[in-house]
């Protein structure tokens, strides 16, 4: 059997994003700057696809800047509210310390550039407060950006009530919403959203194309220059049968969204219990406040790299936050910001589902973990010593 | 292209000599638990050759791929052929590692060192002491 659970990573794209790309692939190739009508064609599809989006945030078409994807949005968003806070003398910037590397790095960046950076802990349980943010909102503070949903532990943020204390301070507030858009309701303007990053690949659109909102009065700074595309906000010819079909696995995901998150609870919950049944692991971020196709375990006395490449052989994609399998020397920070100590944090595994995933794969995917981790076990001299009673266990 | 060779993903799927030797005579571990990778050897060593050898590993797949390449390559031979073991040469062995994996095929070398310094130590037999780095110092880039 195989078994795609790495939705997180990416998805496959949708029959329906499919189908809405092609036209724009051959028939209306034109650029949409061009003033000919084939061009136009391609400027009128773009203004569709820019006022169908604006409705599923709940924001002006204006308020819509087309990207390359996530990471190019954040880098943006950030380095626009950074932009506008040192014109007024503000340069520090509130964050949390299990941001995704777009966000984190960016502020790394801009740390070089004399900002200070505030990273606020999150909970073991991967959450972050308003009154967290609140306590640490100061006069010169001149942005706050916190992720919407985790992409590793799933878990999700009090977005709203983040929104109004940042409203209540003036301190704009942007959020990486690249694992959340598509898959739980989101409005702008009711949660107070002045910066928003979506991705189209994680809701069955296509790779390379995504969305920055900004709220109007916030003025972007380039990071591409040129044509004046976008408003001159970011300059370059518009991937205009991407953002049809982002456009389309928008729509799709948001008039599905009930009944998605229906049919993912019942199996992440299904996962969830069936891979509690493993002694020693736990499972990663809130169990309530989670992303309804998002599981995290560690399990204690293996490596997540090997788990992953043993999963493979069983047709199984999955991914994990050990150091070995991001080529880093550490594991993933968002497990270390929860508080795992480095010798759990490398035997974890993502599974994240989709809306195709099934019942049975889940029970396969159970089944399989539970037969990879006693393998992997039973080779592994600290869970000899822990049964031992030579190592104490952590989980 | 595959992130590992097809003589790793066999070794890592079909690990030789995997398991613990009740009467071994030597055993060496390095590694930490920490840094995600741990290898501990066991020897059965007789008349200077070694009978036999198990491995436990705990880390990713390079590692388990290594420690049974690194069993393999020592298996039946004397120890003064066994300490001449080079990471270099399970690596190889191997057909490569991903450059970042190197650090793999040199716990294994130094698991196997540190195994045999293990039974001279528990047998009294005299030794060169230079022949094993001091592993208290050594570096796996690890950092912890």
């Amino acid at each position: 059997m195989n078994v795609y659970a790495d939705n997180a990573a990416t998805t496959k794209m949708s029959r329906r994003a499919i189908e809405a790309m092609l036209p724009y692939l051959d028939e209306v190739y034109g650029n949409p700057s061009s003033l000919y009508s084939a061009g136009q064609r391609a400027a009128e599809a773009l203004a569709e696809a820019r006022s169908r989006i604006a409705a599923r945030l709940g924001c002006q078409p204006a308020e819509i800047t087309f990207t390359s994807g996530g990471s190019e949005a954040d880098n943006q968003a950030i380095r626009s509210a950074a932009k506008l806070g040192e014109r007024k003398g503000r340069k520090h910037i509130i964050s949390t310390n299990f941001e995704h590397h777009a966000v984190l790095h960016t502020l790394d960046a801009l740390k070089l550039e004399g900002f200070e950076v505030t990273l606020l802990e999150v909970s073991d349980k991967g959450l972050v407060t308003p009154e967290q943010v609140e306590a640490a909102i100061r006069p010169d503070t001149c942005l706050v950006t916190i992720m919407y949903a985790n992409n590793e532990i799933g878990t999700i943020q009090p977005i709203a009530e983040i929104g109004a204390v940042c409203r209540k301070a003036g301190v704009p507030f942007h959020t990486d919403a690249v694992q959340a858009a598509g898959h739980l309701p989101i409005n702008v303007a009711e949660e107070q959203i002045d910066l928003l990053s979506l991705s189209a690949h994680k809701f069955h659109g296509p790779k390379g194309v995504g969305v920055l909102y900004a709220r109007k009065g916030i003025p972007l700074v380039n990071l591409v220059y040129g044509g004046a595309q976008e408003r001159g906000r970011r300059a370059g010819t518009e991937n205009v049968a991407g953002i049809m079909a982002m456009a389309e696995a928008l729509d799709d995901a948001c008039e599905h969204m009930e009944q998605n998150r229906t049919h993912l609870l019942a199996l992440r919950d299904r996962l969830i219990a069936g891979l509690e049944q493993i002694p020693h692991c736990q499972l990663n971020g809130d169990r309530e406040h989670r992303l309804p196709g998002n599981v995290s375990f560690c399990f204690e006395g293996i490596e997540g790299e090997s788990l992953l490449l043993m999963l493979d052989d069983r047709g199984i994609s999955a991914s994990s936050g050990s150091a070995c399998t991001s080529g880093s020397l550490d594991p993933s920070h968002v497990l270390l910001a929860i508080g795992r100590p480095h010798e759990v944090a490398h035997g974890s595994l993502r599974l994240s589902l989709s809306e195709e995933t099934t019942a049975q794969e889940v029970d396969y995917l159970i089944a399989s973990v539970a037969q990879v981790v006693d393998e992997l076990r039973a080779m592994s001299p600290v869970y000899r010593d822990l049964e031992a009673g030579k190592r104490n266990y952590i989980l | 292209m595959a992130l590992y060779s097809e003589t790793v993903m066999d070794h890592f799927r079909n690990p030789r000599n995997v398991g613990v030797l009740e009467d071994a005579n030597g055993v060496g571990e390095v590694g930490n638990a920490k840094c995600g990778d741990i290898m501990r050897i066991y020897l059965n060593i007789e008349d200077d050759i070694i009978k036999d050898v198990k491995f436990e590993t705990f880390g990713c797949g390079s590692a388990i791929a290594s420690s049974s390449m690194a069993t393999e390559l020592i298996k039946g031979k004397p120890l003064s052929e066994a300490l001449t073991l080079t990471n270099k040469a399970v690596a190889e062995a191997l057909e490569g590692l991903p450059a970042h994996k190197l650090h793999c095929s040199v716990l294994a070398e130094e698991a196997i060192k540190a195994a045999i310094k293990d039974y001279y130590d528990r047998s009294g037999i005299a030794y060169d002491h230079s022949q094993f780095p001091d592993c208290e110092h050594c570096d796996h880039g690890c950092g912890i």
